[in-house]
């Protein structure tokens, strides 16, 4: 796949990877062995028919290729962009044994810019069945849930409390990541199949819950939006950001065209971002982007970024200076940001997750000048909601816990997405929406 | 979309809107907030609910940058993209017995809601209303038909006891019995009035207006120090124990986007000029 050259991408925010031509496409899908036996299904968490939509493409009937994918995605120009795809489908991919995997993301996302091109064909939407179903959230949870139901022919109203439908993918992921209209024209195709939309509901304030429970069945999926803090000194500073304020301000409010847009930045000409994931990789992007140089400071080694691989190269290639083992213990300055104080970090045993831990190394302390902090080291489910309804049953984390059909511990009440497994990816969301949607679905047909 | 059905200016460069939102105005409670965007370009800005009429909302508000200067200048009739409310968690009513509820500047625009529920609740409640002169007054009637007792002061003896709330809230906790008490103003005003409280150990509250993005608790733009934690304004607050709130570093997060809301509001001006005000191209 062709890339734009980082010095041309870095003066605005169109998108970066320019896709796969379609001479690209069929030779790249030529590769794929059409195994008997696909792994590279199992790696997907929605199970997309991947040898079948590629021979689709080998033999150039791309219709075929869009339909398949629609079958099991309703959002595949999002998921072939975003989807970590060398932990998913990509990574187990039988060709990648022993040389490249087939590069199975960019081919989704060839097929749906060629369908959205040529004009999408709705799915068939069932009669009306007078059920009513309330999805909280417009994320991709939300949305495919919605999408889910309203082909049964329920009556789907989704409420979102931001003026603008997505979640994390309006406000969070970069446009030159995810161009905003590609969002936009996923959502439109979910709301033509018939679910009414409700911005700036703030569901809990502005609809209370009993309303919300009076509805046959409810799909929570308010997403992972509240952002951690370090909780070192200097946090308060001016300057300092959790990475969902910088990226909401740019994204969603478009500060990075300020005084045209009226909402402020602290552009900062030094930017120190903390953390080694998506987020963090987006906001180091962003920052470079308004013009600042910009490290990232991370406590493991280069090789335990969770960010996308994609991703890191990218931001390498766009001059982000990596500072790999190494941890802020404080902010300097006062009122704004001057500095942040860092120790260097020593890899001891692994952990749970097979990742070593990081330890401090005593002595080690050295300081960066810098005007502006962005903390992404996480983010936990929205409280408000979820704490306001009642026998809701929550897990330590705070999140949601439900079962393997996304039931919570209400009746008639589900949830999926980042609010029940916590800060996950794009199409783990999509595939827990789709269970619970089947589930809602079942319930009403039943009663 | 939101209409504007009815504008005033209630007092100098105060002035007073009632939007057409159901979703806020039929849940709003006292001591909540709206969040609104004028259009496409605007920036999300809080206001104080400060009553309700069916399904519409009254707020009042102080043009001081490039929103509120904009915003003042609509009229009856056209609308405001996005509102999003009620926010916030309302004000803790119940029955206290004796309270005060103290306003300062266009902060006594919260101040009727407020004191109207907590007589609802059975209390005695005794309104303090200050500005810097008789000009910047607003909703003296409202207050006056509301408190069972209403005090009105001026930092220039223009109109009615010629100090501050503090001076008449100290002279109140040393005469008779408090039970809790709400102020609502500039952060310097409640830092230095809830002092006065503080020796009698009254329950008294703030509600903190720290710049906000969405007001849901999902940036941490309105992060403040409270007993030593860290809470979210917008979700957490905007009501807060007044005796544990850190107000310096409060004004001091206020100030941080001093320089770009000046330009944002030249920007403003610039361009009115040069188009009849008919906003952006
Ligand atoms: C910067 C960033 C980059 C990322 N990059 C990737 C990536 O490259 N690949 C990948 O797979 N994943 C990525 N992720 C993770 C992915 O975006 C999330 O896992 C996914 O968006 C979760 O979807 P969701 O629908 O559960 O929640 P969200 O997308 O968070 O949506 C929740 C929505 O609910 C709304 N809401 C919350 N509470 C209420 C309420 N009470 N009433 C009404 N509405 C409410 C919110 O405003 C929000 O719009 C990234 C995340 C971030 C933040
Ligand atoms: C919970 C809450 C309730 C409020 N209620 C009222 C009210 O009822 N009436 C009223 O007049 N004002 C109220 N404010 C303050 C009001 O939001 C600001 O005056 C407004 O945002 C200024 O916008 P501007 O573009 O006109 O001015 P700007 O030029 O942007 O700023 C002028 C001043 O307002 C402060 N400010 C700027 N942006 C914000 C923001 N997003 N949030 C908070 N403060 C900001 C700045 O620190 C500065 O001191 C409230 C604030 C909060 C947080
Ligand atoms: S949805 Fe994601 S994981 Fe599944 S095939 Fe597409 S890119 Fe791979
Ligand atoms: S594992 Fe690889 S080669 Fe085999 S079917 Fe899947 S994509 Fe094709
Ligand atoms: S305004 Fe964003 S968290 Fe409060």
């Amino acid at each position: 796949m062709s890339k734009r050259p980082a010095d041309e991408r870095l003066r605005d925010f169109g998108e970066v990877d320019l896709g796969l031509s379609e001479e690209e496409a069929v030779v790249e899908a030529q590769r794929c062995l059409q195994c008997k036996k696909p792994a590279c299904v199992g790696g997907c968490p929605v199970c997309i028919d991947i040898p079948g939509f590629i021979a689709a493409v080998a033999e150039r009937d791309f219709r075929r290729a869009a339909a398949i994918l629609r079958d099991q995605n309703m959002l595949p120009a999002i998921c072939g962009r975003v989807c970590p795809q060398e932990s998913q489908c990509e990574g187990v991919c039988i060709l990648g044994i022993k040389s490249e995997p087939v590069c199975i993301g960019a081919l989704e996302r060839f097929v749906a810019d060629w369908e959205r091109a040529q004009g999408i064909i709705p799915p068939a939407v069932a009669p009306p069945t007078g059920k009513r179903v309330a999805i909280i959230g417009s994320g991709p949870a939300g949305i495919t849930a919605a999408a889910e139901c309203a082909r049964a022919g329920h009556a789907v109203t989704i409420f979102e409390s931001l003026h603008e439908a997505g979640g994390v993918l309006t406000y969070g992921i970069p446009a030159f990541r995810l161009p905003k209209d590609i969002v936009a024209g996923e959502i439109e195709e979910v709301l033509a199949l018939g679910a009414d939309l409700h911005l700036n509901h703030l569901v809990g304030r502005s609809v209370p819950v009993e309303d919300i429970l009076a509805y046959d069945a409810v799909f929570l999926a308010t997403g992972a939006g509240l952002p951690f803090f370090m909780g070192i000194v200097g946090e308060q500073l001016g300057g300092v950001y959790s990475a969902n304020e910088f990226l909401t301000r740019v994204n969603l409010m478009h500060a990075d065209r300020f005084p045209e847009f009226d909402t402020p930045i602290v552009r900062g000409s030094r930017v120190a971002v903390v953390g080694g994931g998506n987020v963090a990789m987006d906001s180091a992007r962003v920052a470079r982007r308004l013009g600042a140089k910009v490290y990232l400071i991370y406590r493991r080694r280069e090789d335990d970024f969770p960010a996308r691989h994609a991703e890191v190269a990218n931001a390498r290639e766009e001059g982000v200076e990596f500072l790999c083992c190494a941890n802020p213990v404080r902010i300097l300055g006062g009122p704004a940001v001057t500095g942040i104080e860092c120790v260097r970090m020593e890899m001891q045993d692994p952990d749970m997750s097979g990742r070593p831990t990081p330890v401090p190394v005593e002595g080690s302390a050295f300081t960066l000048d810098v005007d502006v902090v962005i903390e992404a080291i996480g983010q936990g489910p929205n409280p408000l909601l979820v704490s306001l309804i009642p026998g809701l049953i929550r897990g330590k984390k705070g999140n949601v816990v439900v079962d393997e059909d996304g039931a919570t511990s209400v009746p008639r009440v589900y949830a999926g997405g980042d609010v029940a497994t916590g800060a996950a990816t794009v199409i783990w969301a999509m595939g827990a929406a789709k269970q619970a949607a089947r589930s809602i679905n079942a319930m009403l047909e039943k009663s | 979309m939101y209409r504007i059905e009815k504008t005033a200016e209630t007092a100098d460069n105060i002035f007073e809107f009632w939007i057409h939102a159901p979703h806020v105005a039929r849940h709003a409670r006292a001591g909540q907030f709206l969040v609104l965007r004028i259009d496409e370009h605007g920036e999300r800005i809080p206001l104080t609910i400060s009553a309700t009429d069916g399904d519409s909302v009254r707020v009042v508000f102080m043009a001081v940058g490039k929103t509120t200067t904009q915003l003042a200048a609509m009229s009856p009739g056209e609308s405001i993209r996005d509102v999003v409310g009620p926010l916030g968690r309302p004000s803790e009513i119940r029955k206290w017995g004796t309270c005060v509820v103290i306003g300062g500047g266009v902060g006594i625009a919260c101040t009727p809601i407020i004191a109207r529920e907590l007589k609802e609740a059975g209390n005695t409640v005794i309104g303090i209303i200050g500005a810097r002169n008789a000009g910047f007054l607003l909703l003296e009637d409202e207050m006056r038909e509301t408190c069972d007792e209403l005090v009105v002061c001026t930092d220039d003896g223009s109109k009615g006891f010629h100090g501050f709330p503090a001076d008449i809230l100290k002279e109140r906790l040393s005469t008779q019995t408090i039970d809790a008490i709400w102020i609502i103003g500039p952060a310097i005003m409640m830092k230095i009035t809830s002092g006065v409280s503080r020796p009698f150990g009254i329950k008294t509250f703030v509600s903190l207006n720290p710049i906000m993005v969405d007001g849901t608790g999902m940036c941490g733009s309105c992060r403040v120090t409270v007993g030593g934690e860290t809470r979210f304004a917008c979700v957490d607050g905007p009501e807060f124990d007044a005796h544990e709130v850190d107000f310096d570093e409060l004004m001091q997060r206020q100030r941080i986007y001093g320089d770009s809301e000046r330009r944002a509001l030249e920007h403003y001006h610039e361009h009115q000029c040069r188009c009849g005000g008919e906003g952006h191209e």
